[in-house]
């Protein structure tokens, strides 16, 4: 069954004046249990909508969401049940720490769910280890932090409810390469270990075809694509003209093929790069 | 639910009133609160209302906006015709037990409540009429002689000016804290008063640190192109007085006239 689905949800901003904004319009969505996600998206397309949407921030104007198979919205006590289980990192989630440390603050979350303080100590020491975080941070205060580890700690923050689904807004905003992958791979490691259905926006294509097993593209408040990483590429030029980078390797190598190198254009990353070519050159013996 | 809160609530138009010079506007409106209390006849206070009639009708403000700047003041409203009512020796109309309500007591409550719902619609017609830049230049302006007695007269507009500024920001990051607070299961609908304030912490703190965060910011760049206070400088927009701004001035002194003369021709 799938863990996220979603049938015609709309959600209207400030409707009824003269500001009123579709911000996403009839989405009808399955996520299946376990998988990696990229949702990308021009600045605008409702991804953030979107996501609000599936742990109950945001009630949709008219649609209906289903997590595990439960309606979402059918009572107002069950909501903050659907909070724990679909995990919410925010854009910037550094900005949202307050505790004295980063022990207590990375606390915060399971102690809402009224856990005793040896499973909140098992779950905090479980998320700092994902996120790399040492003991000698624990008992720092969050704000004495660089931003990259600030940031760490805010998405451990999250991961210590161990929600089923995690969904991160881009995570990677912000950050210098090298942050970025750590995060990144952090995040996926994570993804392997705990087996459960993980959520990044992001728009960089290049950070999807990484890491996601899945893609979903949104444009102008409606889903535009939703398939495997290698299906969603097969349309890169309709994902151009929505004016989203394809990775530049992919551009690279449909550039090959079409000056008519007998390459196969739908690379995505460094390493399939790699591949190809070797393919290419042992195969056709040095090729051009 | 934040969102819904507006202050400086500025209607943009291209009015007689909207293009205004903010600092007439803002004389206007003083002399027209001053005669509002000049005013002690009813019949001299209708030429108050008129006015503002009029003058809503040339800003082409829905009277929609006028109700909903006057809704906060209903209360206040009820509290002084009550206190007037019931408050107010003379003729006796009407007297049951120790309540006794008199003519002039009437007169007294109706005379408040149009002045308190003037009051308050005329400055709203200056909030929405001006933009919050253009009040505070013309607040800076019209208070420069205060320079002289060493009154930090720039630095109080730039302070106010700022403040206005960071309205909106502020309110969209609360916003945003509270979500982000909410996915972690902060309860903020639920238990008693002190529950409720404990559950305010995880907001407070974040937004104080970002708001020191954003001052020290706005420092270092105002820093990096060379603001150093009010002497010497200019403005991009200067404020020019121009005839409309005297034609709405003789109007409105024509009216302060009228209602001085209606006082004094009414008193018997």
């Amino acid at each position: 069954m799938a863990i996220i689905k979603t049938e015609n949800l709309c959600h209207v901003y400030s409707e009824g004046t003269p500001f009123v904004k579709t911000a996403i319009d009839n989405i009808n969505l399955e996520i299946e249990k376990g998988e990696m996600i990229g949702v990308i998206g021009h600045t605008g397309s409702g991804k953030s909508t979107l996501i609000q949407h599936f742990n109950g921030l945001l009630e949709p104007t008219s649609g209906k969401i289903y997590i595990d198979g439960q309606d979402l919205w059918e009572s107002k006590e069950k909501l903050r049940q659907f909070r724990f289980k679909v995990g919410l990192v925010f854009q910037y989630p550094e900005y949202q720490l307050f505790e004295e440390t980063v022990y207590k603050d990375i606390a915060f979350g399971p102690k809402n769910m009224g856990f005793s303080p040896e499973e909140v100590d098992a779950r905090v020491r479980e998320a700092a280890a994902f996120v790399g975080l040492k003991e000698k941070h624990m008992e720092q205060s969050p704000f004495e932090l660089s931003g990259g580890q600030k940031r760490r700690v805010a998405i451990a923050g999250v991961m210590a409810m161990r929600p089923e689904v995690l969904i991160l807004d881009e995570p990677t905003a912000g950050l210098d390469p090298k942050g970025r992958d750590r995060i990144l791979g952090q995040i996926q490691e994570y993804h392997q270990e705990q087996k459960n259905t993980v959520l990044i926006v992001s728009h960089s294509m290049e950070d999807v075809a990484r890491f996601a097993q899945k893609a979903l593209v949104m444009n102008k408040s409606q889903v535009f694509m939703y398939d495997t990483v290698e299906n969603v590429f097969e349309h890169a030029n309709e994902i151009s003209a929505m004016g989203l980078a394809v990775p530049q390797i992919t551009r690279v190598f449909m550039k090959l093929a079409a000056k008519g190198y007998p390459v196969d254009p739908h690379v995505y990353t460094i390493e399939g790069a790699k591949k190809e070519l070797l393919r290419v050159m042992n195969g056709q013996g040095g090729g051009k | 639910m934040l969102k819904d809160i507006t202050i400086g609530q500025f209607f943009p138009g291209n009015s007689f009133i909207h293009k205004m010079d903010p600092r007439m506007k803002l004389v206007a409106v003083l002399l027209y609160i001053i005669m509002l209390f000049v005013a002690s006849h009813p019949l001299s206070l209708i030429v108050g209302v008129a006015l503002l009639a009029v003058m809503y009708a040339v800003s082409k403000i829905p009277a929609a906006m006028v109700l909903k700047s006057l809704k906060p003041v209903i209360p206040i409203i009820i509290f002084t015709s009550v206190l007037n009512v019931f408050f107010i020796s003379g003729e006796p109309l009407f007297s049951w037990w120790l309540i006794e309500i008199t003519k002039e007591g009437i007169t007294m409550a109706v005379l408040m409540s149009v002045r308190i719902v003037c009051l308050i619609a005329g400055s709203s017609l200056l909030t929405y009429t001006t933009s919050p830049i253009e009040l505070t230049d013309a607040l800076e302006r019209l208070m420069k002689p205060l320079n002289k007695i060493k009154v930090p007269v720039h630095e109080l507009s730039m302070m106010m000016t700022i403040a206005l500024r960071f309205i909106p920001t502020l309110i969209e990051e609360t916003d945003k804290i509270i979500s982000a607070q909410k996915a972690r299961g902060a309860d903020m609908e639920t238990g008693g008063l002190m529950q409720r304030a404990k559950a305010l912490i995880p907001i407070l703190i974040p937004l104080f640190v970002s708001s020191f965060r954003r001052a020290d910011e706005l420092a270092m760049a105002m820093e990096c192109r060379c603001y150093r206070g009010g002497e010497g400088r200019t403005r991009m927009k200067q404020l020019h007085l121009s005839p409309r701004d005297f034609v709405a001035l003789i109007v409105v002194i024509a009216a302060f006239g009228g209602i001085i003369a209606m006082n004094m021709l009414l008193r018997p």
